[in-house]
């Protein structure tokens, strides 16, 4: 099951490398972000906002997809004990998604556009994205030949193979006057689609890490479960049915409000408990072999059950009532993809691309100290940005309101805590993803 | 152990409720609230072509850098608007739009405002943790 039984470098060692550069990319845009919340018009003529929110979004976003996919193709091989079923279409796919996300990065930088929030570029250009992802589904799908008698995480990479395709495209119904015409019924699906398509790559990403537990565990004693079965329907019940949570004060069909709230407070028994009862059966010897990977697994394991928390009064609508258009949102959105599925993409980095005899990894105090610097500064970054959101709520919910620019500036100071923390994050940020790139 | 069957059952229950919710709400439109036009059609691609959504929200949904516009209409007046759309602000670009630009995207904003009210202070909270709006 090692990864060195494949090559010294995997197969997928291209996606990590641009994955890890896009991701660097973003948290330089997201800094310049920051930097124009406290310093109104800063780099107006260049990169305003418009431009830069996309930039950072997306970067990040394609780091998470690159990176996914990248690990999913590895640990397919890995458990399938075979090469993937076709190298060249795995080439082509990368090949693909980086000549569109190199056109995507430009076109916002000179200021084109035409799409919606998250997927801002041009419609055209989601077209080689969809390309890349079917290349990706059919070569996964021939690599594991089937659903009977899988573990679980077969069953997460198939799902978020398909789903992502589904949601991917239904975010383009837009293109259609019959749905872009009402714009109620247009901002609905726009969210159906959005709410799916991160549960889609949570898929891949769940499914990696319940791999890679399986791998440093050295059972597959969970993937098997009960529990982790019924954990995985669960989560695909929520994929299909939460995302209304995002949209409970759009004047839409009250059933996409209340079967949206009643399946979101399922959420609560999902994921946090496998990992937890997972991590209690490790030994300490086996926790040493995997310590780099074994580290950011457990951040992520304290990431899902602070996000969860924030999540699930979120979607109680009487709560989300007054979060809902704050920044607390942002905590929420950036707390999962950084607290979460960055750590675990960073744990899958780890394990797939170290080498047997590699010195970076043993070199243990420095990086447990750019581990925890990066999850305190995260933590900081996060409180943050919550309460900035709650005092942009007060001002919300006040009967006589000030100026909205009068309220930003009144938020200044937590701004500048919020960009101070974001710089630290970036450190530590940083100081792993050398760390990673070195340690092959 | 789960039973392969049990799994599968499960698995196409959940797939078929989703893409029969899925087509529902397909073709199950809510009412359109405003009337839609041409020009809001194209005051539409306008908001898009622009990005305006990076800095601004309709409904809460969008960036956070700039005020939500959802019901900026009758709150502030047209020429409030127009005001912003011609020059821009200290953050907001000025796009150098021209006069039909500004119109349609202004049509696109009336037509937001008549589809609802995106005012937290205007909803009622009910003690099962469901809102209402205030009619
Ligand atoms: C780079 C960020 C940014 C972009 C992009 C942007 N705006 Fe703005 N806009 C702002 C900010 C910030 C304000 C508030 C300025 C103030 O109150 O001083 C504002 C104010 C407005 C207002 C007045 C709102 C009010 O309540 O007074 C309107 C209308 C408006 N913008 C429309 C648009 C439209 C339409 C677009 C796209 C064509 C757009 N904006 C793009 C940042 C932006
Ligand atoms: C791995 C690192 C990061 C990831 C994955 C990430 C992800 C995201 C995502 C998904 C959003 C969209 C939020 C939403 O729409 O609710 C966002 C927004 C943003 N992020 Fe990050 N982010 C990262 C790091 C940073 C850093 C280091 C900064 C710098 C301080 C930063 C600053 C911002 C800003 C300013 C926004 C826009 C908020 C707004 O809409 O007004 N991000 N980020």
């Amino acid at each position: 099951m090692e990864p060195s039984s494949l090559s010294n470098k995997p197969n997928s060692y291209n996606y990590f490398v641009v994955a890890l550069f896009l991701l660097s990319a973003g948290l330089v845009f997201g800094l310049l972000g920051a930097l124009q919340y406290i310093i109104p018009g800063f780099l107006k003529e260049y990169l305003s906002f418009e431009k830069i929110r996309p930039l950072h979004v997306s970067s990040v976003v394609f780091w998470i997809i690159l990176a996914a996919t990248g690990s999913t193709l590895t640990y397919v091989q890995q458990h399938t004990k075979r090469k993937i079923y076709s190298s060249f279409l795995m080439k082509a796919q990368l090949a693909i998604f980086v000549f569109a996300i190199a056109i995507i990065l430009i076109s916002y930088i000179i200021g084109v556009f035409g799409g919606r929030e998250y997927w801002e570029f041009p419609p055209l250009l989601a077209l080689p994205i969809a390309i890349g992802w079917i290349l990706f589904l059919f070569n996964v799908f021939k690599s594991l030949k089937g659903l009977r008698n899988q573990p679980v995480y077969v069953w997460m990479w198939m799902t978020g193979c398909v789903f992502f395709l589904f949601t991917f495209l239904e975010s383009y119904l837009w293109i259609f006057p019959y749905f872009r015409n009402n714009i109620i019924h247009d901002m609905t699906i726009q969210w159906k689609s959005y709410g799916s398509i991160v549960g889609s790559w949570n898929m891949l990403i769940y499914g990696c890490s319940i791999f890679l537990m399986d791998k440093i565990s050295e059972s597959t004693h969970y993937s098997y479960s009960r529990i982790a079965f019924s954990l995985y329907f669960l989560g695909l019940f929520n994929l299909m049915f939460n995302w209304g949570h995002h949209i409970y004060t759009l004047p839409t069909h009250d059933y996409v409000k209340n079967i949206s709230y009643l399946v979101s407070m399922t959420e609560l028994l999902i994921f946090g408990r496998i990992i937890y009862s997972w991590k209690s059966s490790l030994t300490q010897a086996r926790k040493n072999l995997h310590i780099e990977s074994y580290r950011f697994l457990l951040a992520a394991d304290i990431w899902v059950f602070l996000t969860l928390f924030l999540a699930i009064l979120m979607s109680i609508p009487s709560i989300n009532v007054y979060t809902h258009g704050t920044h607390i949102t942002v905590a929420h959105t950036m707390g999962a993809t950084i607290g979460i599925n960055t750590m675990l993409l960073f744990a899958f980095c780890f394990d797939i691309l170290k080498s047997k005899n590699n010195a970076a990894n043993t070199n243990h105090k420095y990086s447990l100290i750019s581990w925890a610097f990066t999850n305190i500064s995260l933590l900081i970054f996060w409180i943050t940005l919550i309460v900035a959101g709650v005092l942009k709520a007060k001002w919300q919910m006040a009967q006589t309101q000030i100026p909205f620019s009068s309220m930003m500036k009144s938020l200044q100071p937590a701004f500048i805590i919020f960009f101070l923390a974001g710089c630290a994050l970036v450190l530590g940020l940083v100081a792993i993803i050398q760390r990673i790139l070195r340690s092959n | 152990m789960v039973s392969e069957s049990f799994k599968y059952i499960t698995a196409t229950f959940l797939l078929v409720s989703f893409l029969t919710y899925s087509l529902v709400l397909y073709f199950h439109s809510p009412p359109p609230l405003g009337q839609s036009t041409e020009s809001t059609a194209a005051g539409k691609l306008l908001w898009q072509k622009y990005n305006c959504t990076a800095c601004h929200q309709i409904y809460g949904l969008g960036g956070y850098l700039g005020p939500d516009l959802t019901n900026v209409y009758s709150k502030k007046g047209i020429q409030h608007i127009k005001a912003f759309l011609k020059t821009g602000s200290n953050t907001m670009p000025d796009y150098h739009l021209s006069d039909d630009e500004i119109e349609s995207i202004c049509d696109f904003l009336k037509v937001i405002d008549a589809s609802g009210n995106s005012d937290p202070r205007l909803f009622i909270k009910n003690s099962n943790g469901t809102i209402q709006l205030i009619q």
